[in-house]
């Protein structure tokens, strides 16, 4: 785990690097967090993957987190490991949801291989969907964990070769891991609240 | 407490009291004197000689070799597969041979939490079992959705097949769904379990809400329906004067 010097070092050369891409560092109990602007994802992976001295080869995990009330309200996380060192980065893409209030489609221009590819939106749904590069050819292993995170966000990867539902029913509807997803289920019945609660037969 | 005797061989009906038990042994000794006859006379055979029904020996014959078939889902499966070990033994009642194809199976024990996703296969599995079959939803998750009150797990796998005993418990022991594929038995004999307030001689104890905004003169007709329960006993009190 690079220390709290460590990683100001890494986010530094990363911007000399690359412009522009690490927008925050977070250091928090031990664990060293780059935030990244989402358009630059991919180099900041294969910077962080190629260079001699970094070396972080291998994608433990990639998920995301909704911050909803926070802006950017998506988070795309890739947790990095370099087996040498036996040093975790992670690396969180802070992701706009277009689909809010007040953001417009100012997001991405139409992806025509994005939508193409995507299943189960609806064609008017996709354009509103955040968008982020995929990192299929850098990580193969991502490519089940990028679908787990569109099954579950509604986040689209770009460049995905299959990009579907992967736990959820394809037909499914929503985004369940979404802050503003219902947690589903049915009222219990209680003797407190049966009279309030409808029965199936009504 | 009186054990059922679920071998059935003799007699096929219980007596269901003292008075009925003296009955049947003052019938039995007028056999004996040849002075039964007529109605009393058949009604005697028929009580108390075997394979008086053909359905009856059916019935004695499918509930006592039953082939499960296990659709193990979830943990539940882990208590399922105990009851085929020697502490917990299914065999006695002769249901050790778990069927993994649902065309050989008799009854299937879903055990476990059925998603969404699930629930369709359920189904189709549950149509390709033959007739005669039944299902035991094995702990709380197949039973009503269990812990997982979510937008993946069907609430009750009673919303999408049939289901004759509910097993609860999370997961239930082995003791406690060997009783329900005990109760499933008693079932298939054609003596359905009245309940343990048969048993327990609590007959008049059900609860009942206790105020009139849930019918006009909601609470004189709850009062009218616990006397009728009451009178008599627990069979018909426990479905009377539900509203």
């Amino acid at each position: 785990m690079p220390d709290a010097p460590g990683l100001e070092l890494i986010a530094q050369e990363l911007n000399d690097a690359h412009p522009g891409s690490v927008l925050e560092t977070y250091h928090d109990r031990g664990q060293a967090c780059l935030i990244v602007d989402p358009e630059q994802v991919l180099a900041v992976l294969g910077w962080l993957r190629d260079t001699p001295g970094q070396e972080y080869r291998f994608l433990a995990s990639l998920h995301a987190a909704d911050y909803l009330p926070a802006e950017p309200r998506f988070g795309v996380h890739y947790e990095l490991l370099n087996m040498a060192r036996v040093e975790r980065i992670r690396v969180r893409a802070a992701l706009h949801d277009p689909a809010a209030p007040g953001r417009g489609s100012s997001m991405e221009s139409p992806e025509a291989t994005a939508e193409g590819k995507v299943l189960g939106a609806g064609a008017e749904e996709a354009a509103s969907l955040p968008v982020i590069d995929s990192c299929v050819e850098m990580f193969p292993t991502a490519e089940f964990q990028e679908r787990e995170v569109y099954d579950f966000f509604g986040i689209v990867f770009r460049g995905h070769p299959d990009l579907r539902r992967i736990l959820m029913p394809e037909e499914y509807v929503g985004w369940p891991q979404r802050r503003d997803f219902p947690v589903g289920g049915e009222p219990v019945i209680f003797t407190h609240n049966e009279r309030e609660v409808p029965r199936w037969y009504e | 407490m009186r054990r059922e005797k679920i071998r059935g061989l003799a007699p096929l009906e219980q007596p269901r009291s003292t008075a009925e038990l003296r009955v049947r042994q003052l019938r039995a000794r007028d056999l004996l004197r040849g002075d039964l006859e007529g109605e009393e006379l058949e009604k005697h055979v028929e009580e108390s000689v075997l394979a008086t029904r053909l359905e009856k020996v059916l019935n004695w014959g499918r509930a006592n070799a039953m082939f499960p078939a296990t659709f193990g889902l979830a943990c539940c499966a882990i208590e399922m597969m105990s009851i085929v070990s020697p502490r917990y033994d299914i065999a006695r009642f002769g249901a050790e041979a778990m069927r993994a194809s649902p065309r050989q199976a008799d009854f299937l024990i879903l055990s476990g939490r059925v998603s969404i996703k699930m629930a369709p296969v359920v189904r189709r599995l549950y149509d390709q079992m033959l007739e005669p079959k039944w299902v035991i939803s094995m702990g709380a998750c197949s039973s009503s959705g269990g812990m997982f009150a979510n937008y993946a797990v069907v609430q009750g796998a009673d919303k999408f097949m049939p289901v004759d005993i509910h097993v609860p418990g999370c997961p239930p022991r082995p003791e406690a769904l060997l009783y329900g594929f005990n109760k499933l038995q008693r079932m298939i004999l054609g003596n359905p379990d009245p309940g343990w307030r048969s048993r327990y001689n609590a007959a008049g104890t059900e609860e009942w809400a206790r105020d009139d905004s849930i019918t006009e003169g909601g609470a004189e007709e709850y009062a009218r329906a616990r006397e009728v329960a009451r009178a008599a006993g627990s069979p018909a009190g426990a479905d009377a004067g539900a509203a």
